[in-house]
């Protein structure tokens, strides 16, 4: 058996919606099933083999291969298996996955990992705005799993996180962890303003100093705080740069916040 | 049979079910762990009138703890789960919650799930935080020395408590030299505890008593003191009898422990005083566990 392979062979004008293309969805067709459905790709569908060449037959594992930030949903509602992405992703990656994993080696648009609510996503290179974040309108966001970006994310990463960890391994935008309601980010590069904005619990991990920290967070002080080295190591499974601060990373300055409201969570910047 | 010139009497210990937990304690050093994991276990010997049983079961490397600190393992048997539930909510929060660097972590992965840190985050007035790391959750209690971190729930799981053997010695001192050589050899021994103070108990007890009240009473076959007033089970030369207690989580766990303890009392010999070990065997009243010495030591 090998991976389930859909090699862009045309270049396209629209997006192209993926999500039937997931190893649940797949699960139990033949080849001949699989390239006549049908995926939108702005106001007609296509067949996917008119967009794709299909390769190999393992349904629990599957890839795309010259993949362009114009395939948007890709593992959307994915349960389990694989997904690997060589190229870029467009946007919804991973949106309402419960579950698998989902391997991308270029950037990502908007809203990774939309409403994830279980599975592994990691990213090589960068992504959009609304990492982990919930719809407009809607009020949960990421509820689970976790989300690796080796390289930058934009604003408004982990709008409405409610549980979950979402590592970031180079700068994040404005509103990082904005309303959030419980979970994790980690930065291991610089963050744009208002971190924390209206966040109600959770944590901010933050290897490098805000340029300013908003004003309804007050400093509690240095700390060795003894469940970061427990936090760093409950990564190690994963492939982040994380993983390797356990030993290094548990002293850090505290600020509690958003005072403005709840103000249980917190902005810890390393020391 | 006999081994070193020591008598393996042909009798069993009889055990009974438990439950048992088990916890793992963390600490800025290892006397820091042990400060704890010694009170969390003090006054544990015996569910008669302690409660539970609890004893430590052996140090942990850095590289084994969850958060990379020096730790102690340490395990809690008690007659039921409710029971159980208690005494380890009670305990972890007088004995570790208090104790300076602190951490505790859960044991036992699998099993029914019992409260650990569950009810004592309330000691945060509301400042406590919760975290879900790895598929646990954990609480952060803010205290004075900074924060207590706790891990949610251990694991509960079925168990057996009461192994024992009895040794017979020409004197004190010797009967308590080869119990101090079964310890050290036994402590190795994972999954299983020696609940009585530094694993030993000279109060071996029967059950039953004359008096009413009370269920439990002296072994006066086993009391040297007695050999001439009551039915005794003592030859002439012995002088002193004591006996180790076992609670563990198998069968097999029991047996291995007894096995390892048994040979370290027999190496001393009856050169060095030991005559005979000998069991706890009320014929069959106290539990439907037995442990034949002579098979075990076969």
């Amino acid at each position: 058996m090998s991976a389930l392979t859909f090699t862009l062979k045309t270049e396209l004008k629209q997006r192209l919606d993926c999500s039937p293309l997931t190893p649940n969805l797949l699960a139990g067709k033949s080849v001949a099933e699989i390239a006549a459905i049908e995926l939108q790709s702005g106001n007609r569908k296509v067949r996917v083999d008119a967009v794709f060449d299909i390769t190999g037959d393992d349904a629990e594992d599957v890839a795309f291969a010259k993949a362009t930030a114009k395939l948007d949903y890709i593992g959307k509602g994915l349960t389990a298996g694989c997904i690997t992405v060589e190229g870029d992703v467009g946007a919804y990656l991973g949106q309402q996955a419960k579950g698998g994993a989902i391997y991308v080696s270029g950037n990502a648009g908007a809203y990774v990992a939309n409403e994830l609510k279980n599975g592994e996503i990691v990213i090589g290179g960068n992504a959009g705005d609304y990492v982990g974040a919930a719809l407009p309108g809607n009020k949960k966001g990421m509820q689970g799993g976790i989300v690796i970006i080796k390289g930058n994310a934009g604003d408004r990463v982990g709008d409405h996180l409610r549980r979950g960890s979402i590592l970031i391994e180079g700068n994040a935008g404005a509103y990082l962890g904005a309303r959030m309601t419980a979970g994790t980010i980690g930065v291991l590069g610089s963050v744009g303003a208002y971190p924390g904005y209206a966040m109600k619990r959770g944590t901010l991990l933050l290897l490098n100093a805000p340029a300013e920290i908003p004003p309804t967070f007050n400093d509690c002080g240095t700390h060795t705080l003894g469940f970061l080295p427990l936090l760093l190591k409950g990564y190690h499974s994963f492939d982040t740069r994380f993983a390797g601060l356990s030993d290094s990373l548990k002293r850090v300055r505290r600020y509690a916040g958003d005072l403005s409201g709840l103000g249980k969570g917190e902005i810890l910047v390393a020391v | 049979m006999i081994i070193n010139g020591v008598q393996i009497d042909d009798t069993f210990a009889e055990a009974f079910p438990m439950k048992a937990t088990r916890v793992v304690i963390t600490a800025q050093n290892l006397k820091w762990a042990y400060h704890a994991a010694q009170a969390l276990t003090g006054f544990a010997t015996s569910v008669i009138a302690c409660g539970c049983e609890a004893g430590i079961e052996r140090e942990l490397d850095p590289s084994e703890t969850p958060d990379g600190r020096p730790g102690v393992s340490a395990m809690i048997f008690a007659m039921g789960g409710k029971g159980l539930a208690k005494q380890l909510e009670t305990r972890a929060g007088q004995c570790v919650l208090t104790s300076p660097t602190s951490a505790l972590f859960a044991g036992i992965e699998g099993g029914d799930r019992i409260a650990l840190g569950k009810n004592l985050r309330f000691f945060g007035d509301g400042f406590q935080i919760s975290k879900r790391i790895a598929g646990n959750r954990y609480w952060r209690v803010p205290v004075m020395d900074g924060e207590f971190l706790v891990e949610e729930t251990t694991g509960m799981v079925p168990a057996i408590g009461g192994g024992n053997f009895l040794i017979l010695a020409e004197s004190q001192p010797q009967a308590l030299a080869a119990c101090e050589a079964a310890i050290e050899a036994m402590k190795k021994i994972p999954n299983v505890i020696m609940p009585f103070p530094g694993g030993v108990v000279r109060s071996g007890s029967k059950v039953g008593s004359r008096y009413k009240a009370l269920n439990a009473s002296t072994n006066d076959a086993f009391c040297p003191t007695l050999k001439g007033q009551t039915k005794s089970e003592l030859s002439p030369e012995i002088e002193s009898v004591m006996e180790i207690v076992i609670d563990g989580l198998s069968d097999e766990d029991i047996r291995q422990a007894m096995r390892v303890g048994i040979k370290a009392a027999t190496d001393l010999g009856s050169a060095n005083g030991i005559r005979r070990v000998s069991a706890g065997n009320y014929g069959g009243k106290l539990g439907p566990f037995l442990f034949q010495l002579r098979e075990i030591m076969a």
